[in-house]
């Protein structure tokens, strides 16, 4: 109960948040650390959980963002759908890349997330009708009242997002599905032999995962008024999607919370104070770090302490 | 673009020289990764990293494959230092290890390309030398001479580790260590150590591949993204620890990224390794001839 | 009594190399069944074929009159086809009663309390119950062997494969553990048994097969297979 109780307030808070005069800057940096949240999460249902690494989280992110567009441009679809959507065709996209790799070692799923960023960016790089290498400017709607501008909108969603991603993780680690995972994780071969269907709940998991990181990328360009292929598909989508449940914990889903708020904002301080590389290279270091001398995490450290303080 | 004969011809004939040298470039990760069962993705940036340490070289007056083979030494010691550090933070510690070693590597990857970006900027760099910009005039075809130079040295690279693997004492460990680790402890041998020994000449081949590379053409440090496509391209296609493979598998990849490039343009050239792996990894996942 | 297994001319190459060649052989239920058989013999090749681990190349398997060799191992499972691993694989970031909440909740489909009923139940069977809460990877060897076993229990097996594992435990812990295979035998349990401990398999085995080099070469009670010339020349050499 008292979970539901927090999801609950945490929406009132940012519904509040969204209509009160706060600072407009505001919304644009917590968009983005929102957006973080919710493709960490969505990672660690596959990485965490079941021990599968995507390093391509920019490609399920930038084809979330490219179904938005192509519905834009050609229905002018509300946001809503163009969210809907952008889920639907990661989440096939994870489907099928599950599908060809998942059955081999974890190492061959990685290189093919790798294989699918690179020739999905082709792609969109060669497609004249989203902008091709340039990229292609939209005009956004109306904002409708009560919210001041379209970016405290955007703020709502992408924090809904983040409350829904937050919910399906905990399911998912919570029911016979989450043991199932750990099982897999733990030793496939085991699993199987204790009747697990591995790949079937593999495929689940990469969907679901496919699909949250879609969801996430679909309001990207209503939120810049802009897409193209470069920033996308960007490195920085799928190292952090990596790096940020790897630094908060890969157990728990208030891992990935807690990874994506703490580097996300460190993110959106350094690049304004320094600049964008050095911010990448700390999120490389960290990560190294923490896999490193920290397996557990943030969380993992947090628990350490608690019991050795007691 | 018009389809002639004379067209396929030149392309098959680049694809032929730039095969043999992916086949180089991966041999490094055919031993680190076929053999060894380390998830080197890091791999190709390392070898960026021995393009942009050949290029200082060269900056001052070395010629650049002279300047390759100089850094082998060194890369030899970096690799040892790599494996040793992954060895005793990971694969000592077993299965959990999986995610973990990929995710450092990854890492490490991704630190070399940053660092690359920080000191030499995104801009391209490149080397100069007596054999880059002329080429060879074959009857009606034009072959520039830095791909012969690089064919050559991949040949040699190539044909040298083989017969290391398979007539040298060491060697011959390193293919043991790969096949049943447990008999070779029994034997009295230490798989670590051999495991660094493979991992350090890895390396090392790296630094010379990396010269090789910018030789061939102007580097920048986001192309080991690129080379992670072509290099497991090979590798997985080749068959995991199969060095003959790597030069059949190289020429495959080659010939047919020279023939997209000739029909359908440079900008559809970088999906065919990633496309080709795609492909392996879902029709013959275990290569053609893996062990 | 009904062959409860069937396998048919299995047959199973890696590359160059022959695990199993022709192997064919049919295990009653009930009954208590051993397999021997030097290091490289192909005994284990033969078992991960049997569970699904791995894919006969030829042959048939036909368990409880159903052909199972192309079905994926989790599905093996659920019909009633359980193994123990040689090297034990447990699920580490689990305590051991989660260990079996995996086989319960997968094959015996229960749920919450009735599941860790269950699972508790085979804990006190086997002797680990005290251990129930302790984390998998906090266990000594032969803990880990009892959950390998007790893994394999909760997931209701018809017919069960121990994978050696008695190696390397002390006479009395031998004892304990064919104490256990003995009692679920009585329970109605088909039990084949891989061990290199020779007193373990005589006096548990009622029927015995010696594998070499992937070929059945003798099979019979346990002590004539013991006797036999050939199966002595297989484990000292020639």
């Amino acid at each position: 109960m008292k979970y539901w109780a927090s999801i609950a307030a945490l929406f009132v808070l940012a519904l509040t948040v969204a209509l009160a005069p706060t600072n407009d800057y505001f919304f644009y940096a917590a968009f983005v650390v929102l957006q973080f949240v919710v493709l960490a999460t969505a990672w660690n249902i596959l990485g965490g959980y079941a021990g599968y690494v995507n390093f391509g989280a920019g490609a399920f992110f930038a084809i979330g963002a490219y179904t938005a567009t192509v519905l834009f441009k050609w229905l002018g679809a509300p946001l809503a759908v163009q969210i809907a959507a952008g889920a639907a065709v990661s989440g096939l996209l994870g489907f099928g890349t599950g599908l060809l790799t998942l059955r081999l070692r974890g190492i061959f799923f990685a290189i093919a997330t790798v294989a699918v960023t690179f020739v999905l960016e082709t792609l969109m790089i060669n497609w004249r009708y989203v902008g091709g290498a340039t990229g292609l400017q939209l005009v956004r709607p109306a904002v409708m009242p009560p919210f001041e501008s379209y970016t405290r909108m955007l703020f709502v969603v992408m924090a809904i997002l983040a409350l829904v991603s937050v919910c399906v993780a905990r399911y998912v680690q919570d029911s016979w599905i989450g043991r199932g995972l750990r099982a897999i994780r733990d030793s496939e071969e085991a699993a199987e032999c204790s009747g697990v269907p591995t790949l079937k709940l593999k495929l689940f998991a990469c969907t679901v995962s496919g699909a949250l990181m879609g969801a996430a990328g679909a309001p990207m360009p209503m939120y810049l008024a802009f897409i193209e292929p470069a920033s996308s598909f960007s490195l920085n989508y799928s190292v952090s999607a990596l790096a940020m449940p790897m630094i908060g914990g890969t157990a728990h889903w208030a891992g990935p919370v807690i990874g994506a708020l703490l580097l996300a904002s460190i993110q959106q301080i350094v690049t304004v104070t320094i600049s964008s590389e050095i911010n990448v290279l700390i999120i490389g270091v960290l990560l190294v770090l923490f896999v490193v001398a920290a397996p557990d995490g943030v969380l993992g450290l947090f628990r350490r302490w608690l019991r050795s303080s007691k | 673009m018009i389809f002639s004969f004379d067209l396929l011809t030149e392309a098959l004939l680049f694809g032929v020289l730039l095969g043999c040298f992916y086949a180089a470039v991966s041999i490094g990760l055919s031993v680190s990764f076929g053999l060894l069962d380390v998830p080197n993705v890091a791999h190709p940036a390392l070898m960026v990293l021995g393009s942009y340490c050949t290029f200082l070289l060269a900056e001052r007056g070395l010629d650049p494959i002279l300047a390759g083979v100089a850094l082998m030494p060194v890369f030899f010691v970096l690799g040892v230092l790599i494996y040793r550090f992954y060895y005793e933070s990971f694969e000592k510690r077993g299965t959990e290890a999986g995610v973990r070693g990929l995710a450092f590597f990854f890492g490490v990857a991704f630190i070399v390309e940053i660092g690359l970006i920080l000191f030499f900027g995104v801009d391209q760099r490149s080397v100069a030398a007596a054999y880059i910009g002329s080429s060879w005039s074959l009857g009606d075809y034009r072959i520039p001479y830095r791909m012969l130079v690089a064919f050559g040295v991949a040949l040699v690279l190539t044909f040298g580790l083989t017969v290391y693997l398979s007539k040298t004492f060491t060697g011959r460990a390193i293919k043991a260590v790969a096949q049943d680790e447990p008999a070779l402890r029994l034997m009295g041998a230490n798989p670590v150590r051999i495991k660094q020994w493979a991992f350090g000449i890895a390396t090392a081949v790296s630094a010379l591949a990396g010269a090789m590379l910018i030789i061939v053409s102007p580097v920048e440090p986001a192309m080991d993204r690129l080379y992670i496509g072509r290099t497991f391209c090979v590798v997985v296609l080749a068959g995991l620890g199969s060095m003959t493979g790597t030069l059949a598998a190289g020429l495959i990849l080659g010939i047919a990224e020279s023939i997209v490039l000739m029909f359908l343009g440079a900008s559809w050239a970088p999906a065919v390794a990633f496309g080709l792996l795609l492909i392996v990894l879902g029709v013959r996942p275990q290569g053609l001839f893996g062990r | 009594m009904a062959a409860l297994l069937e396998i048919s001319g299995v047959s199973k190459h890696f590359g160059g190399f022959t695990a199993l060649a022709d192997v064919s052989l049919a295990i009653a239920e009930g009954e208590r069944f051993g397999l021997i058989g030097p290091n490289g013999s192909g005994k284990t090749t033969l078992i991960n074929c049997v569970s699904g681990s791995l894919r006969n190349e030829s042959g048939s398997i036909i368990f409880n009159g159903e052909e199972v060799s192309r079905l994926p191992a989790y599905m093996r499972t659920r019909r009633g086809i359980a193994r123990s691993f040689q090297i034990p694989r447990p699920f580490y970031s689990m305590s051991v009663l989660e260990n079996l909440l995996v086989p319960t909740a997968y094959v015996a489909h229960l749920k919450d309390a009735d599941a860790e009923a269950q699972a508790l139940d085979i804990l006190r069977r086997i002797g680990l119950a005290e251990k129930a809460r302790a984390p998998a990877n906090r266990l000594s060897q032969v803990e880990l062997r009892k959950l390998e076993l007790a893994r394999a229990m909760a997931a209701r097996p018809k017919l069960l494969i121990s994978d050696e594992t008695m190696a390397g435990l002390s006479g009395a812990e031998v004892d304990e553990m064919l104490g256990i295979l003995f009692k679920l035998n009585e329970a109605g349990i088909t039990i084949i048994m891989i061990e290199h401990i020779m007193q373990a398999v005589m006096r548990f085995s009622q029927r015995v097969v010696c594998l070499d080099a992937g070929r059945i070469i003798c099979e019979g009670t346990p002590a004539a297979v013991v006797q036999n010339a050939d199966v002595q020349k297989a484990y000292l050499g020639a």
